[in-house]
């Protein structure tokens, strides 16, 4: 008759466990016993060893111990250890004057809610530029006083649709400074305009509202690839000049600072330069808007996130989509703001980050730095049924 | 009706006086600006024998390209992109002969010129929320960069929203009157036409694949 394996229950190798140590100590008198316990109890709770309640072996607890003081000249973040955070984002809200159409002022306001109902709040909120459709005052005024209900600060970003009508002037008005940075808990976050476009409209003799028509079309040739800029470039090199390689960096920028399709300006003329001074840096980070789409990429070091607007969807571009992006499903016309959302991205303590897209009419779609990092084998996000074709 | 008449008389005549000057006589100045006055005083002596040309006609040629005509393509063309129509050039020099002649240089031309320019004259009122009629300042480039994303090979296929089997035109129709809020146009309507002649033309290429979702 053939032996049916015996299948021990935990409950059985845990009390096993458990007589062969007592077992083992049987053999020792009474003092020693007591020496020998105490000194493995000193022993264990030094190392942080526990007795895990699911057997009575020994195990190591592993705690997230905190990031070591940036020593030297890292003055510039001081004592401030990484320590996780999570920051909100409202991007591309296109708002046209509210008697001309008030769709999209009530899709930034819907956003705002989103983000004023976290809990707990971000440490702060990114706008990611294009507040203004047409770059006009009263968009942007009404922009900016919407934005004034945010709870969490918000850091301004510009674009495209806020610029080129007076050539930023009025944004910079309201909004001061196109490109800073600023470091938040052992993190350094620039924030660029990348936008900038070469002249195209002194020979052609356009008017002010006619460059921001131009500039407003996608699929308009006329403008100029956007770009970075020398200038801009200088000052990005300056301000990363005092932190270390280990510094997790992140830059928020509108344009996506690579080449992902052209024609649309789903472009950053000048990317390999900017992505040449970020190079030496462990943890980077790209936040980017304009795309208006679920958007991920990898260029050595740099991980790339887009961010979905609350004014319209882009569809995916025929050719250069990214590899390690996982599409979000086609809008459905018929499903109002179908495709649209806010988010919020979670920085862990090495400065990896996670994206969480709150799409709105659907379900939240995480990509995180483990998808990020393992090229697309891990923590692979869910995959769309209706692929763009 | 007649202004408009008239005014195609001092386009036609401004053209015809810059064609004047080109004369190896008219190198001197002098006799340049009589040239150009004389194209003036035809242009009068037209304006003031000129008939009224009918509504019809009129509006014939405006459905046409009116003033635009062909100028308004290179203008369309700076600023987006549209596929060129399928060639038709292998075709020159064959046909039955019979009673319009074997197909000439000319013709292929003609064809490919004319269908271009519709999917151009779709182009332009498709990047343009004031063509299209809407209120809220939307044009269909909007979600449609380059007619992108727009699937016309999958019609006729059945929309439940729509409560019906659906035609490209349905479609368009449908957008027009809801993300665009403009008024729904007509089947036949020039703008109609022009639309699903650039979404076509920029899916060239594409197998048909009617019913798909």
């Amino acid at each position: 008759m053939k032996r049916r394996p015996i299948i021990k229950s935990v409950e059985t190798k845990y009390y096993e466990q458990r007589d062969a140590l007592f077992q083992g100590l049987q053999n020792l008198d009474r003092r020693s016993f007591m020496k020998v316990s105490m000194a493995a109890m000193t022993a264990a709770l030094a190392n942080g060893v526990e007795f895990h309640y699911h057997n009575f072996l020994p195990v190591n607890v592993v705690n997230a111990a905190p990031k070591p003081s940036l020593g030297g000249n890292t003055s510039a973040v001081g004592e401030a250890q990484s320590q996780d955070f999570t920051f909100a984002y409202i991007s591309d809200s296109h708002l046209y004057e509210r008697e001309l159409n008030d769709r999209f002022v009530r899709q930034l306001l819907r956003a705002v809610d989103d983000i004023n109902s976290l809990d707990p709040q971000p440490d702060f909120v990114l706008y990611g530029g294009d507040l203004a459709q047409l770059g006009a005052p009263e968009e942007l005024k009404m922009g900016a006083e919407i934005l004034k209900s945010v709870k969490a600060p918000v850091k301004m970003m510009v674009g495209e649709h806020d610029w080129f009508l007076d050539m930023g002037e009025r944004w910079m008005d309201l909004f001061g400074e196109p490109s800073y940075s600023f470091d938040h808990k052992g993190v350094h976050i620039v924030v660029l305009m990348s936008v900038n476009e070469a002249d195209f409209w002194t020979e052609r003799g356009m008017t002010p509202e006619e460059r921001m028509l131009t500039v407003a079309g996608l699929d308009n040739g006329i403008q100029s690839r956007f770009e970075v800029g020398s200038q801009q470039r200088a000052w990005l090199h300056k301000d990363l000049e005092k932190y270390t390689a280990d510094t997790p960096v992140i830059v928020f920028s509108h344009s996506p600072l690579y080449h992902y399709y052209k024609p649309w300006n789903f472009w950053t003329e000048d990317a390999g330069d900017v992505q040449a001074i970020l190079r030496r840096f462990e943890n980077v980070a790209v936040i980017h808007g304009h795309t208006h789409q679920m958007l991920t990429n990898r260029i050595g070091n740099i991980h790339f996130h887009g961010m979905a607007s609350t004014a319209w969807p882009w569809p995916y571009a025929p050719e250069g989509l990214p590899a390690l992006t996982v599409q979000m499903n086609r809008a459905d016309p018929f499903n109002a703001s179908d495709g649209l959302g806010d988010g919020t991205v979670h920085v862990n303590p090495d400065g990896l980050v996670d994206k969480l897209y709150n799409l709105w009419n659907r379900n939240p779609r995480q990509v995180t730095s483990r998808y990020v990092n393992s090229n697309g084998q891990d923590a692979i996000p869910q995959q769309p049924n209706l692929k763009s074709y | 009706m007649r202004k408009a008449g008239l005014m195609t008389l001092a386009v036609l005549a401004a053209s015809i006086s810059g064609w004047v000057g080109v004369n190896a006589e008219d190198a001197d100045p002098k006799r340049a600006q009589t040239a150009r006055a004389n194209a003036e005083d035809f242009a009068a002596m037209e304006a003031a024998t000129a008939q009224g040309v009918d509504p019809a006609t009129m509006s014939q040629w405006r459905r046409g390209g009116g003033e635009r005509g062909t100028d308004g393509v290179a203008e369309e063309l700076e600023k987006h992109k549209v596929t060129s129509p399928t060639g038709n050039a292998h075709l020159i020099g064959k046909g039955q002969g019979a009673t319009y002649g074997n197909v000439t240089e000319h013709n292929v031309k003609t064809w490919d010129r004319e269908t271009f320019k519709a999917a151009v004259e779709g182009s332009r009122v498709f990047h343009s929320s004031d063509e299209l009629g809407s209120e809220i300042g939307v044009s269909c480039d909007m979600y449609h960069p380059d007619g992108s994303n727009t699937h016309p090979e999958t019609y006729p296929k059945f929309q439940v929203q729509l409560g019906r089997v659906a035609l490209l035109r349905d479609m368009i129709n449908w957008c027009i009157e809801n993300p665009v809020k403009g008024e729904v146009l007509k089947p036949d309507a020039p703008q109609m036409r022009a639309l699903e002649a650039y979404i076509y033309a920029q899916r060239k290429g594409t197998p048909l694949s009617y019913g798909k979702r």
